[in-house]
């Protein structure tokens, strides 16, 4: 699946966030981000790379400029995005089924509809065993699919998540990145994924973005242009390992500039 | 299995050797009865004015339960206020600390003046000792809940109620039992307390403390033993029903509430 070339799905103009006085985290960041792409952040920590999510999702207003997303002000678009956060943040006290089903519950979805839905995406995801388990008899991999059926559930059009696997081994992350794929194939949502780890960026998104720090600004603009559906033997092309190199020697840049 | 066993023999030991020294103290030193009864002597106490003493362990028992329920249900719902702001929590605050620090042996003429000697004034001096560990807590737990979850609720639209029905309380449970358990100790340690001085409405029937303060005037230190030991029993008993409730209530998902598996 390509991006549609013309509709955006999010719009920065020049915005600014400082928190406080004078904390300045993002200067003038002018951004558009089209429907069904991938997009990850990149970028030295400092950078904003969190912020950026924060004010896609209105979770906090920008101090300057105007952000649009679906056409629309970030809180009133909120129905359409869905936030996956760094740790899993399922609620301990509920099960499997209980924690997927939260965004429906929330959004007050007719119980018979939404245990349909979250038994469906538990299939999905890989968790139908489990369904009846509390979080901590799940391993770290276990969660982070719970929090992406959450996520999922609620059928979003926007998908933002914040170094959901930044706490994973290395064999789970590349896991949960191929599935993160194969959903987005079957799915149709647009992402945007802020992440510490290069090659992951790369084998996920169709652009990344590199944000130099202090303050956080745009520094580039990379396109990644390998074919979907993209699968593990990806990683073993010279041609992935080259955009790993060039991606990680952008991001040096933007640390030394 | 044969760990708990251990312990139980261990503990049993030690008992037998407290009054194996008891009674050696009192032929060697020749203590009067009335200063220090033989452990056979508050046994004989114990069996034969069972019905009084179980009468007035029902009492205290009572009272207490009454003071901690009653802590329970304000304390929860000073919580909730106390969690609405910091300011709110800058402004009241001191109030609780000055509830635990007031000693309750100064205010229960008052509370006698108030309500009259009884039950109810009994009830009422343990409410108020065990309230400060409830609300304290409560807040803490209600106020804690960390960043993400606050923003996951914020994503999907969740009105302030369901703020506070599908999270914020929930995540306060566990410290509300760390507050309930500590409240239960004090809640059976205050009812005594008040008893001593505002104990029976009417002669010759109260609880524990009451009858402490009774058999202590009479000189009958016997039954002021047994009186003790079953103070004592009651303390235990709440300590026991709490952690089980905690135990019940939190097994399932809390790290602290789950027994230590021993295999």
């Amino acid at each position: 699946m390509s991006p549609d070339s013309n509709v955006p799905q999010i719009e920065f103009e020049s915005v600014t966030k400082s928190y406080g006085t004078g904390r300045l985290v993002l200067q003038s960041i002018d951004l558009k981000i089209l429907k069904g792409e991938f997009v990850s952040v990149i970028g030295p920590s400092g950078c904003g790379k969190s912020t950026v999510l924060k004010l896609i999702s209105g979770l906090t207003p920008p101090s300057a400029g105007t952000i649009r997303v679906d056409g629309m002000t970030p809180e009133n678009a909120r129905e359409t995005i869905s936030f996956i956060f760094q740790d899993a943040t399922l609620l301990p006290w509920r099960t499997v089924i209980e924690n997927v089903g939260l965004g429906l519950e929330l959004e007050r979805v007719a119980t018979k509809r939404r245990n349909e839905k979250v038994a469906s995406l538990l299939q999905l995801v890989g968790l139908g065993d489990v369904a009846t388990a509390y979080p901590r008899e799940l391993s770290g991999g276990m969660k982070m699919r719970a929090s992406i059926a959450r996520a999922l559930a609620t059928s979003p059009r926007l998908l933002l998540m914040d170094e959901p696997f930044a706490a994973l081994d290395e064999m789970t992350r590349d896991r949960l990145n191929e599935e993160v794929l194969r959903l987005r194939a079957e799915q149709q949502w647009t992402a945007v994924f802020v992440t510490h780890s290069v090659a992951e960026a790369v084998f996920l998104s169709t652009r990344i973005i590199v944000l130099a720090p202090h303050p956080g600004r745009v520094h580039a603009v990379l396109p990644i242009d390998l074919p979907f559906p993209r699968t593990a033997e990806l990683r073993e092309l010279p041609e992935f390992e080259e955009l790993v190199g060039h991606a990680s020697h952008v991001l040096r840049e933007a640390l030394t500039q | 299995m044969k760990q708990r066993l251990t312990t139980v023999a261990n503990a049993l030991a030690v008992f037998v050797a407290l009054l194996i020294v008891w009674q050696l103290v009192l032929w060697i030193f020749r203590v009067p009865r009335y200063m220090l009864p033989s452990p056979w002597a508050v046994a004989t106490a114990f069996v034969r004015r069972f019905p009084s003493l179980l009468m007035s362990t029902a009492i205290t028992a009572q009272e207490s339960l009454g003071g901690l329920l009653a802590s329970i249900i304000v304390g929860v719902l000073i919580a909730l206020i106390f969690a609405q702001s910091r300011w709110v929590r800058k402004m009241l605050y001191p109030y609780t600390i000055l509830l635990q620090t007031v000693p309750i042996i100064a205010i229960t003429p008052l509370i006698i003046n108030w309500v009259g000697p009884g039950s109810a004034a009994v009830t009422l001096i343990a409410l108020i000792i065990s309230l400060a560990p409830v609300v304290a807590n409560t807040t803490q737990g209600l106020i804690s809940v960390d960043e993400n979850f606050v923003h996951l609720f914020l994503m999907h639209n969740a009105s302030p109620a369901q703020r506070l029905f599908k999270l914020r309380l929930p995540h306060a449970v566990p410290s509300l039992f760390v507050g309930i358990r500590i409240a239960s100790g004090l809640a059976v340690i205050g009812a005594i307390t008040g008893e001593l001085f505002a104990g029976s409405s009417q002669v010759g029937v109260g609880g524990l403390g009451y009858s402490i303060f009774y058999a202590s005037s009479q000189m009958q230190t016997d039954y002021l033993f047994a009186l003790v030991l079953a103070a004592t029993v009651l303390g235990f008993g709440f300590f026991f029903i709490v952690m089980f409730l905690e135990w019940y209530f939190l097994h399932k998902w809390h790290e602290s509430a789950r027994v230590p598996e021993t295999e």
